[in-house]
Formats: C-alpha cells, structure tokens, sequence
C-alpha cells in the first residue's frame, strides 16, 4: 500500500504555463456577442432539488458566496412572466432588500422593493459599468453572456427548457449582481442605481454596441498597446510585476483546477449511473438465487446500491454547484483583472506618447526661435502649453489608475479567499454528509449479510 | 518509466481468497508464499506441507509459471474419470493490461502535471500493478487449494507432479499438448447449452439445476460486469482528486490539501476493496457456475450416449448381428450415466453449500470495510474543519 500521508505543507512548484485543457487558446473569440466566451464545457445535472421559484417573493440563497457586507442584498428570483417571451431573454424578478441600516448613503426610497429584469438588461448594466470603469482601473465584474450559455445547449450539455439549466442561469445572474454591488464605487453609480430601482428600464438596445463586442476591441486594443509598445516600460514599481505574475499564475491553475472539477463530476455522474445498473443487476441476480437468505441479502445489497447512487448523484450537485461555478465565476473574474493591467500599461504608454511629442514640440519651437518666425512660434508655444498640460493629465491619470489597482486588488483577493473559504467549507461538509449516509446504509445492510445461513 | 518492476510480495493471510474451507487439512496444504514479476511473466513459488506418504518429502518448494497452473488444470478436465466432478475454474491469465496502458498514457502526460502530481499518480498506479498482482497470486492459490481439499482430486498424479517435480514442466506440458490436440477442451469450453437444455431430464434435481445454473451465469455474469464499471468510476475519482489536490496545493499549502489528498486516498481504498470483495466474488462464481455447467454438459452427452447405445441395440437385435457387443457397450453407457449423475449430484450440493457461504463472507467482509473507510474518511474532514482557522489561498 501507498506511503503514508504526506506533511502539511509541501513546498510551491514551479508552475508550468501549460495548459490541461484544449481549450484554452482564444480569450477573445472572434464572436462579438460574448467576451468572456469560455469554451469550457458544462456538464449538466439530473438535479431535481432546484425547484424553479416562481414565487413573488425573494428566493433563499442558493449561492455560495458569503453575505456581502455591503448595504444591499439582492436576491434574484423567477418572475411570472419568464418564459413569455422569445428565448433567453427571460424575465428575472430582482429583490432587493437593506441587510443593514442606511447609514450615510439614502440612496434608495424605501428597504424593500422589487423590479423586473430582463437577461439582456444584465448584459446592457455590465457592458456600460466595464465601459465606464474598467479603463480606470476597477475590476468590473463579468457577466457570462448568451454564448456562453448557448454554446452549452449547442454542444448537448444543456437542455435549454430544463429547470436546471435556468437555475444555473439565475444563480449565476444573481451571484453577478451581489459582486457588483460590492464595489462601492458602482453601487454609487446612475446606472446600477438605475437598474435596481425604476419599475421600467429603456430596453437595452445598445447591448448589442456597448456589449462585448466593444469591450472586446477596448481589452484587443490594450493588449496590442502592450505589444507594440517600442519603449519598454520602466517598472519601477515591483508591486505591479509581482502581482501580475500572480494572476497570470493563478488563471493557469484555476483553470486547471476548473477542468478537472469538471472531470470530477463527470465521473461522479458516471459511477452513479455505473452503482444505478449494478443495483439492477443485483436485484435480478438475488431473484435468481434460490437460497432464501441469501437471495433476501442480495435484493437488500441491490436496494443500499440504489440509495447510494442517489447519495452520488447529491455529491454531483454538492461538487458542481458549489466548487465548479465558483471556479468558473473566478477564470472570468480574472480575465478582468488582466484586463485592468494592461489599461494601465495603456494609460502609461499614453502619457510617454504625449511627453514623446511635448519633447518634439519643444525642439520644434527652439529651431523656430532660432530662425526668428514670430507667428508661428506663438502656435507653438500655445500648443507647447496645451501639451504640457496634457502630460500632467497623463502622469495624473497613471498614477490615478495604478492606485485604483492597488485598492482593487487587495479587495479583490480579500473577497477571493473568503469566497474560497466558504465553498471549500461547504464542500467538505458535504463530504463529510455523504460519508456518514454511507455509514448509516452499510450498517443496515450488514445484519441482513450476516443473517445468510 | 519503467513497467520491469520486480514485485517480489508475500500477500497477508488478510488477502485470504473468496473462497472458505480451504487449506485446514493438516494431510495436505498448500499456499503461495512468494511471487516474482517480470516483465509480462509471473513466477509463483509454490509451497508444500504433507503428512502423505505419497509425496517424497513433507515440507517443499517449487517455481510455477501460470501455463503450468493451465496444464494441470486442463489434464483433470480430460480425465474421463472425473467426468462427474466440478473441476475448480483454471485461474486468469495475469493481467497487467489496464495499469501498464495508464502507465503509457501517465508517461505522455508528464509534461502537463507538476512533479507532485505526477508522483502521486505514479504511486497510485504502482498501488494498481500490486493490487493486480496480488489478486493474482490469490486466485492461483485458490485454485490449488481447491484441489487439495477435494477427496478425489486431491490424490491426482498429476497434481501431484504440479506440485512436487522440481524441474520445468514446460517440457510436460508440450508432451500433454500433443497428446490431446487440445480438442477436448475446445469441446468443454463451448458447453453446449443447447444440448443442455434439449435433453429430456427424467431426474427432478438435474432438471432443477440446470434450470437455475443457466439462468444464474447470465445473472452473475451481468453483475460481474457492472460491479467492475463501478469500481473503474470510482478509480476515476480518485485519480481526479488527485489532480484537484495537487492544483490545490499549488495554490496554496494549507490543510485543505490534506483532505483532498485523504479523500483520494479513502476512494483509492474503497475502490480496491470493492474491487476485492464484491467483484472477485461475483467473477470467481461466475467461472465456477461455468465448471458447474460442464459437469451438466458432460453428464448430458452420457445421456446423449446411452440413448444411441440403446438404439443401436434395438438394431442390433432386429438384424440379430452384433448383439452381445451392443448389450455391453448399452451397459458400459448406463454404467457411466450413472456414475456421472451420482457423483455430480453430490458435487453440485456441495457447490451450493460452499457458494452460499462464501457470499456471506464476502459481503460480511464488504459491508465492514465500507463502514471503516466512511468513518475515516469522515473522522479526518471533521478534524480538519475544526483545526482550520488561518486560510491563506
């Protein structure tokens, strides 16, 4: 048998860029509907525990992301209207309630109210937040699209009309708010103010302009900025290089963790299948036996089988739900991170650009001087004026936004390992459930073995 | 890497087989204490302790390759004399197929796992090739035990020379090859159900069993193959947690891993004793509903023969030619129907008898091993969750 168990801790390895999966080349797919189009496949669950809500009133948290301690909570359940109109574009019924007193921000009318939404008008309040705020250095949180929802009903992996598969869907949108919420500087925004409180939202027309597909040129554009650039940035700063390392490090293993949580529930969904046709078999087989006790302790075997299938198929949801949506929620989250970065190397790279013709400017004016051309010399130094303050603005705007990141980033990492906590928590309980379930049927089983005479 | 281990093992009385009753006659016993592995070949040292006078010394050793384990098992089958007993199902081949093709594949994955990783997968895998190996050695063992605590076929010349001729016996058994022509095995091995079946059965017993051992083996043989799609998820889930716990700890180097890595670890286990128990079970009385069924086929020809020979006498004494040898070769059929169908009455009881209670063991055994790995399993994450304060992720 194996050794022993290895020591607590185990020295940090050195991380191979390579990537498990096959499909981890293009962040950014060509489709414009989608940025952050993850090619990575769902498996979808026979999960008949998640009751769709049609109710009116808020839904308990399915989610597994801690209570904000934010002022706001929302929750987001099915509305009445949901499947009345065209696909995907279901109607939400966001709740929203106070989970503290109003302090010093009366930014709402009352504690309590509900709205109806729309999946597009997620999508339309997401492109015009990252349109807003990520070029500055927030992490605006994604919110996966409809190709990244389609792709998995393309692929077979989702039955589009199922309950689970909208369950995902309003988990997913309601984990999406409550991280955005989060960010004080968005739930102080018009248009998050907006979204949770007017009865009526114009209909997201521009979704389709402001979507994706704009950001997906802004975050192109920064990452070709970054590879044209011809002066290398000066980072004086190792802050910044560490942490970028750090997320470049951590997407390559979240994302291998993600795909092989994936395999994990795949092969939980296999053996549970596997354990559901034993059960059968051994039930016919205990038919066929013509010892009396035996045959009795063979139909018993099949009967724990079965009990321990739909054990398996629990601990399914238990991985998927809590870990594997997680995992998934992070690959994106980072993907903004990244993005933040290189906004920065953008803006950096702005302000060399305008101090580079400042410098031109000023070379220009001297020959000007030198030649004596009076007028012209007037425009140049005008222009000369104008430029300089544009290069402050710069040296301004870099340090604006490497502060932002600076504060951002220690958000984001606090709210991560809490986030991460939690789930691992939750996952283990549910390990620990299913280990004792287990106990409890063995142990009813093996009175019946022992009674074969 | 390297698949030429060199597994030299001396498998723990815990490895006892599936079957019971085994081996407790002092007059006679028989165990594989050692066993070498190389490459695709397995040596079984076969040892011997006698009180017979039969046997040239009381306590011996000899070196056995598995087609030796075939020959002896083959050369019974083809005794006319045993015709009317349950000859004990030849052991498998050893099959080192499915841990020597993941170790392939283990190998052309290395560049995508770290080094802790690919450790951890490698010792799983060499926990696999031991496990296939010592289930092996068992089934060997099992086979020859068996016989040592049949009355009849204990006392063998063959088996006797299996287990005392200290030379090869490849030389033996090419002799016996040639001899036979391997026909009769090719006979055996394809019972004829249909012949089975056909036959007009005037014994109520008979008429049972077959009824019941035909139905079974398709029963048993279903089971036997889900059993064993069970227990390859639950291998699956190991080696996924494996990967997981890896990329966990990568990530960090707190206790979380160490649950993962333990939880790898129980599933690990509970597949390899599912393996043992439930699947061993279920595949060993799969094959030995199978020798049942030979001992019917072979009883059913004698049926067969005695019919013809019956017929041929009526023949006979309408052309009045040939009588006396007719009535003779009529007398020497009954004879062996007879002796077959008592004989294979007493062994097919006995059968049931022994089937019953090694299921009782081995779900007995089962049950309590589940029981013991959920408790562990569940005893660590507890601990852990209530030792675990600082998360550094």
């Amino acid at each position: 048998p194996p050794t022993d168990d290895e020591p607590a801790s185990l020295p940090a390895e050195d991380i191979s860029t390579n990537s498990n999966g096959p499909k981890q080349d293009s962040l950014f797919d060509d489709d414009p509907e989608d940025l952050f189009a993850e090619a990575t496949e769902e498996v979808s669950l026979d999960s008949p525990e998640r009751d769709v809500l049609l109710s009116d009133g808020p839904s308990p948290a399915i989610t597994p992301i801690t209570p904000p301690t934010s002022v706001l909570t929302p929750r987001i359940g099915l509305h009445d209207d949901m499947f009345t109109h065209s696909s995907f574009d279901e109607f939400y019924l966001l709740s929203l309630n106070f989970s503290l007193p109003q302090t010093s921000i009366s930014l709402f009318k009352s504690h309590e109210f509900s709205v109806k939404r729309r999946f597009s008008d997620f999508l339309g309040l997401h492109s015009k937040l990252a349109s807003k705020y990520l070029h500055i250095g927030y992490i605006v949180p994604p919110c996966a699209g409809k190709k990244h929802w389609m792709t998995k009903v393309k692929v077979g992996k989702e039955d589009q009309s199922s309950n689970e598969f909208v369950e995902k869907r309003r988990s997913a949108l309601e984990r999406y708010l409550m991280r955005t919420v989060k960010l004080p500087v968005l739930l102080k925004d018009p248009d998050v103010l907006q979204f949770l409180e007017s009865s009526e939202l114009p209909r997201a027309v521009s979704t389709q302009a402001l979507s994706s597909a704009g950001l997906l040129r802004m975050v192109n554009k920064a990452a070709e900025a970054v590879n044209k650039m011809t002066i290398k940035m000066n980072e004086s700063d190792a802050w910044f290089e560490e942490k970028q390392q750090h997320f470049e490090n951590l997407d390559v293993q979240l994302r291998k963790l993600h795909a092989s949580m994936e395999s994990l529930v795949l092969h939980r969904k296999e053996l549970s299948v596997n354990t559901a046709q034993f059960a059968k078999s051994a039930a016919m087989l205990g038919n066929s036996e013509d010892h009396t006790a035996l045959s009795r302790a063979l139909s018993q075997l099949a009967e724990v089988e079965e009990k321990i299938d739909q054990l398996h198929q629990d601990q399914a949801n238990a991985d998927f739900y809590l870990f594997s949506e997680l995992l998934g929620d992070y690959v994106r989250l980072i993907t903004a991170v990244k993005g933040v970065f290189d906004h920065r190397m953008k803006t950096w790279q702005k302000w060399q650009d305008t101090q580079m013709l400042l410098q031109k400017k000023r070379e220009a004016e001297a020959k000007l001087q030198f030649n004596n051309k009076p007028d012209k010399l007037q425009q140049a130094k005008d222009e000369i004026k104008e430029l300089e303050g544009k290069v402050e603005q710069g040296e301004r705007e870099f340090e604006q936004i490497s502060k932002t990141i600076r504060k951002e980033v220690s958000r984001f990492e606090k709210e991560r390992v809490k986030d991460f906590k939690t789930i691992i928590i939750k996952y283990l309980e549910s390990l620990v459930q299913t280990q004792q379930q287990l106990i409890k049927y063995w142990d009813a089983f093996l009175p019946e073995a022992k009674a074969i005479s | 890497m390297t698949d030429q281990q060199g597994y030299g093992t001396r498998p723990s009385a815990k490895m006892r087989s599936v079957s019971v009753d085994l081996n407790h006659d002092a007059s006679l016993l028989i165990d594989i204490p050692d066993a070498l592995c190389e490459r695709d070949k397995v040596k079984f040292t076969v040892h011997t302790k006698t009180t017979l006078s039969s046997f040239q010394k009381p306590d011996f050793s000899v070196p056995r390759q598995h087609e030796d384990f075939i020959w002896l098992h083959d050369t019974l089958v083809e005794t006319e004399d045993y015709a009317g007993l349950i000859i004990p199902p030849a052991p498998p081949k050893p099959d080192f197929e499915s841990p020597r093709e993941k170790m392939h594949k283990l190998g052309e994955g290395e560049a995508t796992m770290t080094k802790e990783e690919y450790t951890k997968m490698k010792q799983e895998l060499e926990a696999e090739y031991l496990a296939v190996f010592k289930k092996t050695v068992q089934v060997h063992e099992v086979f020859l035990q068996r016989l040592s605590s049949h009355p009849n076929l204990s006392k063998d010349r063959n088996f006797q020379i299996f287990l005392e001729y200290d030379q090869d016996l490849t030389v033996r058994r090419k002799n016996a090859k040639e001899m036979f022509g391997g026909f009769f095995k090719n006979m055996v091995k394809s019972a004829d159900e249909v012949l089975i079946s056909g036959i007009k059965e005037v014994d109520d017993f008979f008429e049972q069993e077959k009824t019941f051992l035909l139905d079974y083996y398709s029963k048993i043989k279903d089971s036997t193959a889900k059993a064993e799609k069970m227990t390859r998820s639950h291998k699956n889930i190991a080696d996924d947690y494996i990967h997981i716990s890896a990329t966990l700890n990568s990530l960090s180097a707190d206790d979380t891993t160490i649950l993962f890595v333990s939880v790898q670890k129980v599933e690990g286990r509970v597949a390899s004793d599912q393996e043992l128990k439930l699947t061993e079970l279920l595949r060993y009385y799969m094959r030995d509903i199978q020798a049942a069924k030979d001992l019917l086929y072979r009883r059913a020809r004698a049926l067969v023969d005695y019919e013809n020979s019956n017929k041929a006498l009526d023949k006979a004494r309408l052309k009045s030619k040939d009588i006396p040898q007719a009535e003779e070769h009529q007398q020497q059929c009954l004879q062996k129907f007879d002796k077959l169908s008592e004989s294979g009455k007493k062994e097919l009881t006995s059968f049931k008898g022994r089937r019953v209670v090694a299921f009782r063991k081995n779900l007995i055994e089962m049950a309590e091993l589940e029981i013991k790995h959920a408790k562990v399993s569940s005893t660590i994450q507890l601990t852990h969750f209530y030792t675990n304060e600082k998360w550094t992720l």
